[in-house]
């Protein structure tokens, strides 16, 4: 039921791209497309460059080479269409801020909220467009921490954390959803919990993107998966992708490009 | 700008005589001080200006800019030295020098590095000296007295004028740009990745505080404004969890510590920064010790209940 997605655009193009810190290239010609409507993995060592590839993606960071599209736009102006929902590996949240659970899931709406009506924009966001309120309570629903919505943000565990900015990444209501090692610090309750509402944001239509160092969690769940170290080792089914030599030489690519990347047809 | 003038001026009138209809309910003995016409002039400032810090002052807490407030308002020095030897209104090089040396400390962290507190010690310091310097050239020491430690007795018509106009300026500009400047100082990260232009909620936050210390200039001075920038805020986040109760409270404060600091300051005849400021401290101590979540007081009840509670 769920190949009714076209297969023919790919969610994200990247175009031989390089980046660089300070001079320091972190990607070298980095040149894939992920497939729209499906959930593909990345999955690379510590300094692999794939919060770095994220950031190329939002269009936050400019790669020093080559080109990268989000459903055939310019990263930066989908950004502002809010066509991404991102989830940082490394949030810059200030904990301490006087805001609720629900609240913050409704700053995941503050972009959508540029289409409402003119005296909603100048009032304080709790009378935002009550549609705005289905959505935050939905996806408070889904990520199961409905209970916890008046609780301040400061006052939750920091699995419970996790959850809740999942929840305002989800209330974007966005295409495509890029999430920085969402399983980071999560008990395995709330790791089944995170898989289950993503592969239904897949289910519906929807593109995720996620990076992971759990080799378990992206067998069973991603339809792809990208071995990234500073170049594409390989993409392709995860069964053929997790496999000792593929990761051995995932390993080794950081220093070394002894292979052609492994790109299977999707 | 003559209409301007005479508007302005009009409207300061009505808002006085607003206020001493107020202070006509209060007690002979309280409303006396007010007779005096300058003393009217000190209450609406004073009102203002705690208005306005306590507003801003909820910002400069939740995003950590304690020391950049501080560095922007002694950096504020030579801009009025200048303003004074060019013969231009004070305001003028003061929220100049301001802009310019905050702008200074986001070049100096971003480009070199050099960490942010490093660059505004560097810099507020430096803009200080200059400002010491010059000044000591030409004017006296009660005029610099008066620049460092604030004379709200003595605030005139354009002062008065200049004081309300940033008022409403920082309020319009948080009412419209309330969401950008809740999700910048609550999660940049997330602001940007909405498609927010993070770089102009930055400096528009830099701006609007540069102002507000300018406006703030007469009342409590360089030294002590920054206390109001952050001593109301900081009383605030400790009464609530939620932002806009915050601002009301923090606003609240902010008011009632320059009216009662100014009011203090009458009755014993001294000076009025210091006064305003001890009372927002008090208030704080308040706070601090009877906040119903984060209080002294109650933390130690609960912990008291707990431990018994454990106890078997
Ligand atoms: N802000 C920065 N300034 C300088 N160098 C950086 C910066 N961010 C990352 N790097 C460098 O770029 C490289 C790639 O970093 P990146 O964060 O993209 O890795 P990653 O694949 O996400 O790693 P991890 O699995 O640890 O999250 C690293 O070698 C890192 O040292
Ligand atoms: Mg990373």
């Amino acid at each position: 039921m769920s190949e009714v997605v076209h297969q023919s655009l790919p969610a994200v193009e990247v175009r031989h791209v390089y980046a660089a810190y300070d001079g320091q290239a972190v990607l070298e010609d980095v040149h894939i497309d992920l497939p729209a409507g499906e959930w593909t993995a990345i999955i690379g060592p510590n300094g692999a460059g794939k919060s770095t590839l994220f950031r190329i993606l939002l269009g936050v960071m400019k790669a020093q080479r080559g080109q990268v599209q989000v459903l055939g736009q310019e990263p930066s102006a989908q950004r502002r269409a809010g066509v991404m929902a991102y989830m940082a590996q490394q949030e810059a949240v200030e904990w301490d801020f006087p805001i609720s659970v629900r609240d913050t899931v409704l700053t995941g709406r503050y972009g959508h909220m540029r289409g409402d009506a003119f005296w909603r924009r100048i009032v304080p966001p709790r009378w935002c467009d009550p549609r705005h309120w289905a959505v935050v309570r939905q996806a408070l629903k889904a990520v199961d921490m409905q209970d916890y919505a008046d609780r301040p943000i400061g006052a939750l565990s920091g699995g419970q954390k996790k959850r809740v900015l999942l929840a305002r990444a989800l209330a974007q209501e966005a295409r495509v959803l890029l999430l920085d090692e969402p399983l980071a610090g999560v008990d395995t309750a709330s790791e089944r919990l995170i898989m289950k509402v993503l592969d239904g944001e897949r289910r519906s239509g929807r593109t995720v993107i996620m990076v992971t160092h759990d080799m378990d969690s992206a067998r069973r769940y991603a339809d792809k998966v990208l071995l990234l170290n500073r170049q594409v080792v390989g993409m392709g089914a995860p069964e053929r992708m997790l496999v000792d030599e593929m990761l051995a030489r995932t390993a080794a690519a950081g220093w070394v490009r002894d292979h052609e990347p492994l790109v299977e047809a999707s | 700008m003559a209409w301007f003038e005479s508007l302005g001026m009009a409207l300061i009138d009505v808002l006085i005589a607003g206020l001493m209809l107020i202070v006509g309910l209060f007690p002979e003995a309280l409303s006396a001080p007010f007779d005096y016409a300058f003393m009217q002039r000190a209450l609406l400032t004073s009102i203002l200006v705690g208005a306005i810090c306590g507003l801003l002052s909820c910002f400069v807490v939740l995003k950590r800019w304690s020391l950049l407030g501080d560095a922007i308002s002694h950096a504020v020095l030579p801009g009025v030295a200048i303003a004074y030897l060019l013969g231009w209104p004070f305001f003028i090089g003061a929220f100049l020098a301001g802009a310019v040396s905050a702008l200074g400390i986001g070049a100096l962290e971003r480009h070199t590095r050099i960490k942010s507190d490093a660059a505004m010690g560097l810099m507020f310091t430096f803009a200080f000296a200059l400002g010491v310097v010059i000044i000591g050239k030409i004017a006296t020491n009660t005029h610099l007295m008066h620049i460092l430690f604030g004379n709200v007795l003595g605030v005139q018509y354009p002062a008065l004028m200049l004081t309300l106009f940033s008022g409403v300026v920082a309020l319009v500009a948080v009412w419209v740009f309330y969401r950008s400047l809740v999700l910048y100082t609550f999660d940049p990260m997330q602001a940007q990745a909405l498609g927010f232009n993070t770089s102009v909620v930055h400096y528009g936050l830099i701006l609007l505080l540069t102002l507000t210390i300018v406006a703030s200039l007469e009342t409590v001075g360089i030294i002590l404004v920054v206390a109001m920038l952050i001593t109301p805020g900081a009383t605030a986040h400790l009464l609530t969890d939620r932002l806009t109760t915050m601002m009301l409270l923090s606003v609240g404060t902010g008011i009632l510590s320059a009216v009662l600091g100014l009011y203090l300051s009458f009755l014993f005849d001294v000076a009025s920064g210091g006064a305003i400021v001890l009372v927002a401290t008090a208030l704080f101590a308040v706070a601090l010790l009877a906040a119903p979540r984060h209080g002294l007081v109650g933390r130690w009840w609960r912990r008291r209940r707990g431990a018994a509670a454990m106890v078997p």
